[in-house]
């Protein structure tokens, strides 16, 4: 982990609401979990959207440009993000 | 491997690109399913003839990328590099261009003889993507054929192509600049192209591996130029890295992807010529409800429901529909064996009858599991399949499951119904290798429908009046049990094994084909017939050496020889000066005998008037002579009297079979196997015929109903059923309600029939796993059957009572584990190499 991280945490994916979308700023995964995100289309840049949690919460569903992707809300806290300018 | 004589083309694709319709579609009903050696991946292959010959076709597993870190990935990959097929059709997603070009960019880098078959393009057009399929062909330099999978369109287009393709294979005309990566590159290259042997290696895709740290990419190299060399380059790469990430500031493996992206992105700024942005698809309203939070589980159990009803109980009833089909095959089959003798039959006689029997428990169930594969494959293919997983993962995750067990867990039967063959099948899809073991150990423990006739049974004897009560106990108890032993094995057992994150794509919800369907639905259940019915037939017939062997002592033979005889004396001196005697005596006895005892099945077996007398016409002409015997004309008086002195004969051939049957039962090899168990089970209540019963079972669950039914023979004519009998014989031997329940909590334990752990045998490729899944229920279910019947007897309690607090206890065991407990924490993963050389795949071109 890089140590220049801010004292406050940067917000993650888990921290986006249903409805928000934001724009991946680096993925903190590594091995599979990050080579399978990349794979989703989930690339550092890219804008993604907050769709909805299950029922219990807990996976997430995202979307990625025509993608809907479902995660753990363990692998979404591993996404850091950023507000979307565009 | 098909031998080669024509061309061998195999698909890739991503996930939910349409692939298998692409590949049903180009290949016809001529295909089959193998698995790729050494691992459980499905490897479907089939052939089609154009004008210049054949052309094999291979289904490669859908994948995102060929990174070598999952297993479809590394089949994949393996496969392209070893066989070197002589083209590949890449399946795109018109839909969804964007990712599906990084898989076409890394195959282009692999080098391999690409065909873009640009699929979906009437998905893509209802969302208002133009993809301009020209374009792409001249952007990327490959050749590009539109198709429509799932309407059948585009077959010979893309036959054509693949035909012209194959003639010529050229340098990749895809290629991405990686920018200040490429001096690394093209420096790797170099080095890799001075070493002879390399030629037939995709090289700059290998220099591209061994700067992201592909261990794959390394153990390719180490086959081809040895171990030393390989390590060389290793190193060398690996200062390229150091210097890379040092002065860029970005691991290499994101670089590439960020490369690959933005050539694709420049692309596709040509090829997709109009966007209507922000219109929700379909998919996307249909899952604002059938996702939204409070209509999820509700819409959920609604659709199990519905599978429950329409193949268990819809389809159950069917079965009264096809069973008069076997019952015919049967008589038919009985028809030809040679006939019964009067106290014992000949072998092959007992022995055909015997494995036609076995053969017809089975196949009874095959409506259902047709009904019941189709609908699956309704769900899977539509797309709702993933969102379940999606709706239960969190429960299923805290008991160390994954939400993709949902389907192996219906299959095996939640609720009732269902086998544990397909449903330890189905765990193939699983991606974490822990919640896939745990799914396939606990999968057995769900209600096939063959536990159900013993449920049934005893419910019928010993709960008349909480049937109800009973069997939802039953039905939701499997699920109560299989989600804390799954707890349980995943926090001790299986801790060690590989986990893996739920990272899923929700496809698009499409209408799946008729054919897609039915032709799931038929592989299915012949995968059953296949692997179920050779297993059942040939543990049938050591069941039955078991029960027959050693036989009875001759002695005893002789014994039941004599009473034999006097009871034939007596019917013949009754018959003394009758009319018929001549009819019913002497080389006709026997004949008459058999000819009585079918005529009475069928008159039972008839149906209404108009049944009864097709029976009667069918042995009128089977044989006139013995016809007036077993339905005396009006007035005959001589014909009334043989007739009832037949009668008195019959039944005491009946009587005199049924102990010969049950002596040599209690002699035979499993009867002397179940009084050995004695001791043990006496705790559970289980005598030795339960042993045996249960013994049995283990070869396949039906016969342990069969099984109860020979032991608990009737007495006369047979009136009686098997639950009232049974009753009487286990009332009278002082059993109660509480053995019932400690029967049922144990059969819902029990471990999993043989057909079932062959097949977890399959799944795991290991013994040692089989030998836990049959030792450890066996183990848990005696434990618990005799901690309920010894506590239950010591206090007195009634069975609903003893029921009562086995499945509420279990409830409140399930809560405080589910909510308390810290779930069980991944397994990091070990580095890949180490997994891979356990599981190598034997079609890599070796050194």
């Amino acid at each position: 982990m890089a140590p220049d991280t801010p004292a406050s945490t940067p917000p993650t994916l888990n921290d986006l609401r249903p409805g928000r979308r934001a724009r991946v700023r680096r993925h903190r995964a590594a091995g599979p979990v990050r080579q399978r995100l990349l794979d989703l289309g989930i690339l550092p840049g890219t804008c993604i959207a907050m769709v909805r949690s299950a029922p219990l919460n807990d996976p997430v569903e995202i979307r990625v440009g025509a993608v809907s992707v479902t995660l753990r809300r363990h692998e979404a806290r591993t996404i850091e993000v950023e507000a979307d300018d565009a | 491997m098909p031998e080669r004589k024509g061309i061998l083309v195999a698909l890739a694709g991503q996930q939910n690109a349409g692939k298998s319709t692409l590949f049903n579609l180009l290949t016809g009903a001529r295909q089959h399913v193998a698995n790729y050696p050494g691992v459980t991946v499905d490897k479907k292959q089939g052939r089609y003839s154009d004008r210049e010959g054949v052309v094999y076709t291979v289904d490669l597993p859908g994948t995102y990328s060929l990174s070598p870190f999952s297993m479809e990935e590394r089949v994949a990959r393996e496969f392209l590099l070893g066989e070197r097929p002589d083209v590949v059709v890449d399946v795109l997603d018109a839909a969804n261009l964007h990712r599906a070009l990084h898989l076409t960019v890394q195959l282009s880098e692999m080098q391999q003889n690409l065909v873009l078959a640009l699929n979906m393009m009437d998905v893509a057009a209802r969302s208002g993507l133009q993809v301009d399929a020209d374009r792409l062909a001249a952007r990327t330099g490959l050749p590009v054929v539109s198709t429509v999978g799932n309407r059948g369109k585009g077959r010979g287009d893309l036959r054509r192509a693949v035909r012209s393709a194959a003639g010529q294979r050229g340098p990749s005309p895809l290629r991405v600049d990686y920018g200040p990566l490429e001096a690394a590159i093209q420096e790797l290259e170099r080095q890799l192209s001075s070493w002879p042997g390399l030629e037939e290696l995709p090289l700059r895709w290998l220099a591209l591996g061994l700067l992201q740290g592909d261990t794959e990419a390394v153990r390719l190299l180490r086959q081809h130029m040895g171990r030393e060399a390989a390590r060389g380059l290793q190193a060398s790469a690996g200062r390229h890295i150091q210097v890379f990430e040092a002065q860029e500031g970005v691991d290499t493996g994101d670089h590439i992807t960020r490369c690959r992206d933005e050539a694709i992105r420049g692309l596709l700024t040509e090829v997709i010529r109009s966007q209507r942005e922000g219109r929700p698809t379909l998919t996307q309203r249909v899952d604002r409800i059938v996702l939204n939070r409070w209509i999820a589980p509700a819409f959920l159990v609604l659709t199990v429901f519905l599978i429950y009803q329409i193949s268990i109980v819809w389809g159950y009833e069917l079965t009264n529909h096809t069973w008069p089909l076997l019952a015919g095959l049967r008589e038919w089959v009985a028809g030809l064996l040679p006939d019964a003798g009067f106290l014992v039959d000949p072998y092959t006689r007992s022995l055909g009858l015997w494995l036609v029997d076995s053969a017809n428990t089975l196949l009874n169930y095959v409506p259902i599991f047709l009904i019941l594969f189709a609908l699956i494959a309704l769900i899977e293919d539509s797309g709702y399949m993933a969102r379940i997983a999606f709706i239960l993962d969190k429960i299923l995750h805290r008991f160390g499951l994954h939400g993709q067990s949902t389907l192996p867990l219906i299959l095996g039967g939640v609720f009732a119904g269902g086998c544990a063959v397909p449903g330890v099948m189905a765990t193939k899809g699983i991606p974490d290798q822990r919640a896939r073991m745990a799914t396939i150990l606990t999968v057995p423990f769900m209600n096939c429908l063959a536990k159900v006739p013993l449920y049934t049974l005893l419910l019928g004897i010993f709960f008349p009046g909480e049937k109800t009560l009973m069997m939802f106990y039953i039905s939701t108890m499997t699920l109560v049990f299989a989600l804390l032993v799954s707890r349980l094995l995943t926090t001790t057992v299986l801790r060690g094994q590989e986990t893996s994150p739920f990272i899923m794509e929700l496809p698009r919800y499409h209408l799946p084909t008729i054919t897609g369907v039915l032709r799931r639905a038929f592989d299915r259940t012949g995968q059953y017939i296949r692997k179920v019915g050779t297993v059942v037939l040939a543990v049938a017939v050591v069941v039955f050496v078991l029960l027959h062997f050693p036989g009875l002592p001759k002695a005893q033979q002789a014994e039941f020889a004599a009473r034999a005889e006097a009871a034939v004396e007596r019917f013949e001196n009754a018959l003394q000066g009758n009319a018929y005697a001549a009819a019913a005596t002497g080389a006709n006895l026997v004949p008459l005998m058999n000819y009585y005892t079918d005529y009475n099945r069928a008159k039972l077996n008839a149906a209404g008037a108009e049944g009864s007398r097709r029976v009667a016409e069918r042995f009128q002409t089977r044989n006139p002579d013995f016809y007036p015997l077993v339905k005396p004309p009006p007035g005959d008086r001589d014909a009334r009297k043989a007739w009832r002195e037949l009668r008195v004969l019959a039944r005491e051939r009946k009587s005199l079979r049924r102990e010969m049957r049950e002596q040599r039962i209690v002699q035979s090899v499993l009867g002397s196997i179940g009084r050995g168990l004695e001791p043990i089970t006496r705790f559970a209540g289980f005598d030795w015929k339960i042993n045996v019963a249960l013994l049995s079972s283990f070869a396949a669950r039906e016969s342990s109903v069969a099984t109860l039914g020979v032991l608990f023979q009737p007495d006369e004519d047979g009136n009686a059923t098997l639950e009232e009998r049974m009753g009487e014989e286990t009332r009278a031997g002082g059993a109660t309600a509480l053995l019932a329940v400690s029967m049922i909590l144990f059969f819902a334990l029990y471990p999993p029939c043989l057909a079932t752990t062959l097949m977890v045998k399959v799944q795991t490729d290991s013994y040692r796993w089989m030998v836990f899944s049959i030792v450890f229920p066996t183990a848990l279910g005696l434990t618990v059957a005799s901690l309920v019947y010894s506590i239950g007897t010591a206090v007195g309690a009634t069975g609903l009572q003893a029921m009562s607090a086995v499945y509420w206890g279990a409830v409140i065991l399930l809560l405080l584990v589910g909510l308390l407990v810290r779930p069980p924490q991944p397994t990091p993963l070990r580095p890949t190499g180490e997994r891979n050389h356990r599981r190598r795949l034997p079609f890599m071109g070796g050194a």
